[in-house]
């Protein structure tokens, strides 16, 4: 039976949405501790209301690229350990497809449940709800593009010993751009001058990732499973 | 002479980066140089272990 | 024509064409630096703003050109490894890396102690500050991933793909002080026609920056001929190659 690109795309989302949302305590896990890391800051620093609110931007985001680190790992781990992954590849199907549509679930699960949650952090970091717009748009394109820049790092450190930390060795320098502006844009926002600037940077980040991290990803992947 | 050494005021910026630049080119020449030997005593090693066999 | 390109993918001619263009590039990087370091501290007239200080730019750019040269040949020489399964290429990508995070953290240093006296701080979290420090992270990456794995020619894959990621940071960490507003200076040799330095201080540094690069070379080649002999164990060359010398 042969599969059309299309849905061969739809088909690897839908098992790994399924999989992903049969294990419900691994869904909520990066996302708890998203929570709590945040809200170690304001322990850790007891500052008053005014301070948090200049911290926030980056206290939130360094947040939700610690916690997407949490779950990339897990991105082509369970799969290469039972040999799905070189099923898949063998499959006849391009790699780059089933990767895409692998990291679209993963950011589906993991970076826009952050976004959903983020107002509920945005509140206890003291952010103004007019800012909430902005802090929730420079993060979706943030966790997109760290989906992308993981799936890299997954790529090319599955199956490797103390592979957890080469990942997050290997994807935080890439993903500093990153943090940088999605910040900045946030933190534009909070003050309130415009904070275009910032999200178009962001979003031509997010634009060059998504277009050349695929490539990037599925050639790790081959260099691993060879 | 002491104008030079005191590099107008700036001597502890100036001469610990001349000093930095020239530890990290020895190093680099070091470090190279023990590669190298490394890499030609594990080659003999690994010849005379093949002549034994 | 190619025929020279193509016996650099040879592992005995990569090895001999080394040792014999070492001495040459020592002997030139030390002529080079041997003047641009003389004349750099003591024939060109201090600067009119930032007095002696401004010296530190005899070690400081010449740093941070070569991490950026470096990192550049290692993309590169780990991509003709990875398209073309040019071995050598790994070889250089392998042996570039040290000695190209050794420059970067050379570069981070000297401007760190440069800082201080010219800007009040010996650190400012500025464009090219900060993208200097990621190169200096990506190299770590790229040097932490290669011996990660069991299969020495894999970790020379996955290690060569890292480094192309990561060198979409080379054009950025140059053009920082072009795009964004920057505490650190604007370019100073590069623009053509005129140069923003007048020549006793200018040829000091183009000296530097050569002897730079002629020692990179040097080192390089020391490097790469360690490398041969790591991959090319096996081989028969190498017994007539290690018992000559």
């Amino acid at each position: 039976m042969k599969v059309g690109v299309w849905e061969a795309f739809l088909l690897v989302l839908r098992r790994e949405l399924a999989l992903s949302f049969r294990r419900p305590d691994q869904l909520l896990q990066p996302l708890v501790f998203f929570l709590i890391v945040t809200t170690l800051f304001p322990l850790g620093l007891s500052v008053q209301l005014s301070l948090l609110r200049d911290m926030a931007p980056g206290v939130l985001w360094v947040a939700a690229l610690l916690s997407s680190l949490l779950s990339l790992d897990a991105l082509f781990k369970s799969d290469a350990d039972d040999g799905t992954l070189e099923q898949l590849a063998l499959s006849g199907q391009g790699l780059n497809v089933i990767v895409m549509a692998k990291t679209l679930a993963h950011w589906l699960v993991s970076g826009a449940a952050l976004v959903l949650v983020s107002p509920v952090v945005g509140t206890a970091l003291a952010i103004p709800e007019a800012a909430f717009g902005t802090m929730m748009l420079s993060l979706s394109l943030g966790t997109l593009t760290l989906s992308w820049l993981g799936a890299i790092g997954a790529g090319l450190t599955v199956g490797l010993k103390r592979g957890n930390v080469l990942l997050s060795l290997i994807v935080l320098p890439l993903a500093m751009p990153l943090l940088i502006f999605g910040a900045g844009a946030t933190d534009r926002a909070i003050s309130g001058a415009s904070a275009a600037g910032a999200l178009y940077l962001l979003a031509a980040l997010c634009v060059l990732t998504c277009t050349l991290a695929p490539f990037a990803a599925t050639a790790a992947l081959r260099i691993t499973l060879e | 002479m002491s104008a030079f050494w005191s590099m107008g005021g700036y001597a502890r910026y100036v001469w610990p980066c001349f000093g930095f630049a020239g530890a990290v080119l020895c190093w680099n020449l070091w470090s190279a140089r023990g590669y190298l030997a490394a890499a030609r005593s594990r080659a003999v090693r690994a010849m005379a272990m093949d002549e034994n066999v | 024509m190619w025929t020279w390109f193509y016996k650099l993918a040879s592992p005995p001619y990569v090895f001999g064409v080394a040792a014999a263009l070492t001495p040459w590039f020592f002997a030139l990087a030390a002529l080079a630096i041997g003047y641009g370091t003389v004349a750099g501290l003591v024939f060109a007239p201090p600067d009119y703003q930032q007095g002696d200080a401004f010296r530190i730019i005899y070690v400081h750019a010449p740093a941070a050109w070569l991490s950026l040269f470096a990192y550049t040949t290692m993309a590169v020489a780990g991509g003709i490894g990875l398209i073309w399964r040019i071995k050598m290429g790994h070889a250089v990508a392998a042996a570039t890396a040290p000695v190209g995070a050794s420059f970067t953290l050379l570069a981070l240093v000297t401007g760190s102690l440069w800082g201080r006296p010219m800007w009040g701080t010996y650190w400012a979290w500025d464009p090219r500050l900060t993208s200097e420090l990621i190169l200096l992270f990506l190299y770590v990456g790229v040097m932490s991933l290669r011996p990660a794995f069991e299969d020495p020619a894999r970790g020379d894959r996955a290690a060569a793909l890292l480094s192309i990621v990561g060198v979409v940071n080379v054009p950025i960490i140059h053009y920082s002080v072009l795009w964004w507003n920057s505490l650190h200076q604007g370019a100073t040799v590069a623009k053509i026609g005129k140069p923003a330095m007048p020549g006793s201080m200018l040829w000091p540094l183009l000296s530097m920056l050569l002897g730079f690069m002629l020692f990179y070379g040097a080192v390089l080649c020391i490097r790469v001929r360690g490398e041969v002999l790591n991959r090319e164990r096996q081989a028969t060359w190498v017994r007539e190659a290690v018992k000559s010398r």
